[in-house]
């Protein structure tokens, strides 16, 4: 049965009331993640603004079964929870990992690298938001060229990002897949699709940030949507090796009407001191991928 | 050692500390083991996967990447409710470090081997003790073996220890002098190891039914859960494993007696008594430096001197009154120290005089530097040094600032 708004299941594992800030996406993807996963899951969470979602000490919004681990450990710790679950012999459960895109592409690149080399079976999930945001938005190397952050406060970063799930794909794993809050039901599918697999997935969440990228907190789904539309994000699975675009990104492929990148831009205060230079040179980018990605799917 | 009277329920073999220490963990059934290569640490992680991969341990053997993920995933496993085992050596305990203290303050009960080895810069493999005396403060019950039969023996006892008061422990043998140096070693059967260690209970269940979540953020003051009730604050939680590790001190020793009665080996104290009864001098050593110990006082009581020997066996929890008890005859105490406190003195050193402060004890206390990077250390230098230490009876200098380094060759 293919999932829409009014046929997902109505159980809330994320409750509300819970301490991100107003109009956060990470809020709204977790949501929906919780949801795919029918809380038949263990997750395990390092530092990040996710620690703070599950609340403080005694009390917390989430109602499913969280460990929470060191900063660097997140792949490891899952690594540890499925090692413990399989001597125990206890079946039915998925590990989980979620870390932002510090705790991902920085600090934690080296245990989920190894956690995926040693195959194991766990959905990891980065969501990202483009900064350090827990510590007051620094930089990560998934902050954008040209974006202010704490860390680059005036030049802004003059760096490109780094493509994760690209890296992730290298590894050879079985399942990788990109996804945006603005897409739930896409995200629920990808999450319910990852499920069935065995072995390491990997899915990278898109999660605009309203204080860290500086735009009103009620626009967090539009800004998320113009991301998709100006090929910013390009959501897609590659499942056993096989390319699929999908949700949005399928039908602007489909329809070949791709925006602007400075558009997406030109929404956020984090761009304000961007260059001409490096607009082109992010505009470049993004075509690029998006050619990678149309070649890699032959039939619209 | 192996009291003739006790039924043969053990194999002898011939097996260096590493060996010795795969033993103990095997037989003590472990069900996850994530270990990464260092020397002199090696052999265990190797000799674990062969029992896995030949099938005559049912373990998950997880061949991390790096040591702080070794840690996570003994961290992790624990927390389901398996019994878990890592191994490592100075720059991986130290690359631990964060884990460590994770571990310790989320209360598994994880067992480590800590194959004692000197830390870098310069590089370094050889024996001292300063990697694990650098992770005292991590919350980590750390037990001292003197040769391979302690390294076996304590390995199973950890467990017994670690799963009854929830404080990971850390089994600490020196490199090379132990590690990779053959010895009998009396091998329990399994039978008997079994009665002796019950299964694993956790103190977490992760149980999507009645989801719960461990190690949240906790705030300066205690704070009310939804039920409204009162819950720790950090600080209590923090008083808690101090009174674990505290209170430790009975399971220990309570283990280390049922462990005798069972196995016809005692353990029964934190430390080893030679010759303790009539001696006024006292020489104060930890791990292998406590048998060296025992030639040099034979030594001194040769030539006249009422020497005794105090072989501390577990460090942390320090036991602070039993030693009071046990150094109370002596007059000087002669400590020597596989490690440096920098700027300051050896740890074992320092432990002492803080355990004898206030107490009717007013003996001369001299601290040694002694073996870091595998430099040899001699009965005999241990001997001297006791002797040189004499005259400051006469002066009544109780104390000197700093240690004295013994760099012979
Ligand atoms: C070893 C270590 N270094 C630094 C920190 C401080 N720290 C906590 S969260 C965080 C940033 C997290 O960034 P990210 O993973 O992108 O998640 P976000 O906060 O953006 O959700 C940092 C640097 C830490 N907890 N541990
Ligand atoms: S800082 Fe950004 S990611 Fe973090 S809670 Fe606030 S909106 Fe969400």
């Amino acid at each position: 049965m293919k999932i829409n708004a009014l046929n997902l299941t109505e159980k809330e594992y994320l409750l509300p009331g819970n301490r991100t800030c107003p109009g956060c996406a990470l809020s709204l993807a977790y949501r929906h993640i919780l949801k795919a996963l029918e809380g038949q899951a263990v997750v395990t969470v390092p530092a990040s603004c996710l620690t703070v979602l599950h609340g403080m000490y005694p009390v917390t919004s989430v109602e499913v079964p969280c460990v929470n681990t060191p900063f660097a450990s997140t792949a490891a710790s899952a690594t540890g929870l499925v090692a413990g679950l399989k001597a125990l012999d206890r079946k039915g459960l998925t590990v989980v990992a979620i870390a932002g895109d510090g705790g991902t592409h920085d600090i934690g690149i080296q245990a989920l690298s190894g956690a995926a080399e040693r195959q194991t079976d766990f959905i990891y999930i980065c969501y990202d938001n483009e900064g350090y945001m827990n510590t007051g938005n620094q930089r990560s190397s998934s902050t954008p060229l040209g974006a202010i952050s704490g860390t680059t406060p005036i030049l802004g970063k003059q760096q490109s990002q780094k493509d994760m799930t690209a890296i992730m794909e290298a590894h050879g794993i079985p399942y990788v897949a990109t996804a945006n809050a603005s897409y739930p039901l896409d995200l629920y599918e990808k999450i319910r699709g990852a499920m069935l697999i065995q072995g390491t997935r990997f899915i990278h969440v898109f999660t605009p940030c309203p204080p860290g990228w500086r735009f009103p907190f009620n626009d967090t789904v539009r800004i998320g949507e113009l991301a998709v539309q100006t090929g910013w994000v390009v959501l897609y699975e590659v499942e056993h090796a096989v390319f699929r675009l999908s949700s949005a990104s399928k039908s602007i492929a489909q329809r070949g009407n791709l925006r602007p990148v400075r558009e997406y831009l030109a929404e956020q205060g984090r761009f304000q001191n961007i260059t001409e230079k490096q607009i082109n040179e992010l505009q470049e980018r993004v075509n690029a991928r998006w050619q990678r990605c149309l070649a890699r799917t032959p039939d619209l | 050692m192996i009291d003739k009277n006790t039924p043969r329920k053990a194999d002898i073999r011939i097996l260096d500390g590493n060996h010795a220490a795969a033993q103990g963990a095997k037989l003590s059934r472990i069900q996850v083991v994530a270990a990464y290569p260092i020397t002199p640490q090696t052999p265990v992680t190797e000799a674990l996967s062969e029992f896995v991969e030949g099938g005559e341990l049912k373990a998950q053997y997880i061949a991390v990447e790096g040591e702080h993920s070794a840690l996570a995933v003994c961290t992790s496993a624990s927390m389901v409710g398996a019994r878990t085992f890592t191994a490592t050596s100075s720059h991986g305990l130290a690359y631990m470090h964060e884990m460590l203290h994770w571990t310790a303050g989320a209360r598994l009960p994880v067992v480590l081997a800590c194959v004692n080895r000197a830390i870098g810069a310069p590089w370094n493999i050889l024996n001292d003790q300063q990697d694990s005396i650098s992770q005292r403060d991590t919350g980590w019950i750390q037990i001292y073996a003197r040769n391979n039969q302690e390294i076996l023996d304590s390995v199973i006892q950890a467990y017994r220890i670690a799963e009854t008061v929830y404080v990971p422990v850390m089994v600490c043998y020196d490199g090379y002098v132990l590690s990779h140096t053959e010895m009998p070693v009396a091998v329990p059967s399994q039978e008997e190891v079994d009665r002796f260690l019950p299964p694993y209970k956790p103190h977490t269940i992760l149980d999507p039914a009645n989801p719960k979540n461990y190690n949240l953020v906790t705030l300066a003051n205690p704070r009310v859960n939804t039920e409204g009730v009162l819950c720790h604050g950090y600080m209590e939680l923090r008083y808690l494993l101090q009174e674990a590790l505290q209170n430790s001190r009975e399971t220990i020793a309570k283990v280390g007696r049922e462990f005798g009665e069972q196995f016809g080996r005692h353990y029964s104290g934190m430390f080893w008594e030679d010759r303790l009864d009539d001696a006024d001098i006292v020489i104060v050593a930890m791990g292998s430096l406590a048998t060296e110990a025992i030639v040099a006082a034979d030594m001194l009581r040769k030539e006249g001197h009422k020497v005794g020997v105090l072989g501390l066996r577990v460090f942390r929890p320090f036991p602070k009154s039993d030693l009071v008890k046990a150094l109370k005859k002596s007059r000087l105490i002669v400590v020597f120290d596989k490690n440096i406190s920098y700027g300051s003195e050896g740890a074992t050193c320092s432990e002492i005089k803080s355990a004898l402060y206030g107490t009717d004890v007013n003996a001369v206390i001299r601290d040694f530097v002694v073996g870091l990077g595998g430099r040899d250390v001699k009965a005999r230098e241990l001997a001297d040094a006791a002797k040189r230490s004499l005259p400051s009876l006469k002066e009544g200098v109780l104390n000197t600032e700093y240690p004295e380094w013994i760099c012979d060759i």
